[in-house]
C-alpha cells in the first residue's frame, strides 16, 4: 500500500479559521460530542461528565412512568433542558410501529418542556437483543413514516453503505452508522465501509451530517472516527462505565478535538518505506546509500 | 367504576374522569410525561377534555437516561 487510504476521503479545510461549528437539524453546536445519559452510577457523575466533556447535546430514552415512584428524582433535575439540547431515542424498539409511537411520545414530552430538540429523534429499530444491530428494513419503514410526520430523523444504522444511502434518500436528517455494536467498546472496526458511507452520503452534499454512533471504547476510537471525516461522535457506555467516568469524559472531548483537527489538516499519505526528516546532504558519514 | 390498563397493569378508576383528573389521582403531575390512549398520542393541551373510557389502554411515559 503506497497511497494513503485515509487520505482519499480527507477534505482538508486549509486555512479554516474561527469557529468550527457543527450544524444539524437547525441546531448549531460548538461541540461535536453527543453523549448518552444511560448507565451512570449516579445522576451527579453524569452531570459532571457532561460538564467536563463540554457536550451540548444529550440523548435520553422514553420509558413507562413508574406508578408508585418514591424516589422522586428525575433525570431532568440533572440535565437542564434549557441548556442541553435533548435528543430522544427509540431504544428498545424492535419494529417500525413501536419506534414511531416511541418517537411521537418523546416529541410530546419535549414539546411540554419547550426543548428546542422537540422535532428530532435518534431512531433505533433493533434486529436482535444480542447484537443490538439495527433491522434495516424496519428502520427504513420507520424513517419514511417519521419524515412524513415532520420529524428530523437521525438514524442509528449498520455500517452498510447501501442501507445508509437508502436512509438518506428516505429523508433522514443524518445517518449514524455504528462503529461496532452498542456498548461493545470495539471502536471503529470497519473503516472501509464507513469511508464508503462518508464518501457516498457527502458526494455533492458535503455538509450532510454523518455521525458515528456506538461502539466507542476509548478516546483514540473517537479520534479515528473524526479523522475519517465524521461530523460528530455519539457515545454513552465508554464514559458511563469507565472506571473514572468524569476523567474519561474529558479524554473524549480531546479525542474529538484531536481527530477533527487532524482531519482538517490533511494527513500525510502512508508509504511502505521511510522518508528521512533530516537533510540528506552534508552528512558526515562515509556510508554510501 | 371502569376498567383501564395503565402501563400494562389493569386498574379500576371512577367513571367520567378526564385524563388530567386521572393523572392527578395517580400522582403523575410532572410536565415531563406523554400519554397514549389506545396507541394514539394525546397532546398535552387536550388532557383536560379527553375522557377516560372503560377498556382504554393507556401508556404514560417519561424520560430516563439512555444512549
Amino acid at each position: 500500500m503506497t497511497d494513503s487510504i485515509l487520505e482519499e476521503s480527507s477534505q482538508p479545510l486549509v486555512g479554516s479559521s474561527g469557529a468550527d461549528e457543527f450544524c444539524i437539524a437547525g441546531h448549531t453546536f460548538q461541540s461535536r460530542l453527543i453523549l448518552g445519559s444511560g448507565k451512570y452510577d449516579s445522576f451527579e457523575v453524569m452531570r459532571e461528565s457532561f460538564e467536563v466533556a463540554e457536550t451540548q447535546c444529550v440523548t435520553i430514552a422514553v420509558r413507562r412512568e413508574r406508578l408508585h415512584d418514591s424516589s422522586g428524582r428525575n433525570i431532568l433535575d440533572f440535565v437542564d433542558p434549557k441548556r442541553f439540547v435533548l435528543l430522544p431515542n427509540t431504544a428498545g424498539c424492535y419494529d417500525a410501529e413501536t419506534a414511531v409511537r416511541c418517537a411521537k411520545m418523546g416529541r410530546e414530552i419535549l414539546r411540554g418542556l419547550e426543548n428546542p430538540g422537540a422535532d428530532w429523534v435518534k431512531l433505533e429499530v433493533l434486529g436482535d437483543s444480542r447484537s443490538l444491530l439495527p433491522d434495516p428494513i424496519e428502520l427504513l419503514k420507520a424513517t419514511e413514516t417519521l419524515v412524513r410526520a415532520g420529524f428530523q430523523v437521525l438514524c442509528y444504522s449498520s455500517d452498510d453503505p447501501i442501507v445508509a444511502r437508502r436512509l438518506k434518500d428516505a429523508g433522514a436528517t443524518s445517518v449514524m452508522p455504528a462503529g461496532s455494536p452498542i456498548g461493545s467498546g470495539l471502536g471503529v472496526i470497519n473503516r472501509n465501509s464507513l469511508q464508503i458511507i462518508l464518501e457516498d452520503l457527502k458526494q455533492g452534499d458535503p455538509n450532510y451530517p454523518v455521525i458515528i454512533d456506538a461502539g466507542v471504547g476509548t478516546a483514540s476510537d473517537v479520534a479515528v472516527a473524526m479523522e475519517l471525516g465524521f461530523d460528530a461522535v455519539l457515545l454513552n457506555t465508554a464514559v458511563a462505565r469507565a472506571a473514572a467516568p468524569i476523567r474519561m469524559a474529558e479524554a473524549m472531548k480531546y479525542g474529538v478535538k484531536a481527530g477533527r483537527l487532524a482531519y482538517q489538516s490533511g494527513r500525510i499519505p502512508m508509504s511502505r518505506y521511510a522518508s528521512a526528516s533530516s537533510p540528506e546532504v552534508g552528512v558526515i558519514s562515509k556510508r554510501q546509500r | 367504576m371502569i376498567d383501564v390498563t395503565i402501563n400494562g397493569k389493569k386498574q379500576t378508576c371512577a367513571e367520567g374522569l378526564t385524563l388530567v383528573e386521572l393523572l392527578d389521582s395517580l400522582g403523575m403531575t410532572s410536565r415531563a410525561i406523554a400519554v397514549e390512549i389506545n396507541q394514539e398520542i394525546q397532546p398535552r393541551d387536550t388532557h383536560c377534555q379527553v375522557e377516560v373510557k372503560d377498556g382504554d389502554i393507556l401508556e404514560i411515559v417519561t424520560l430516563v437516561g439512555g444512549g
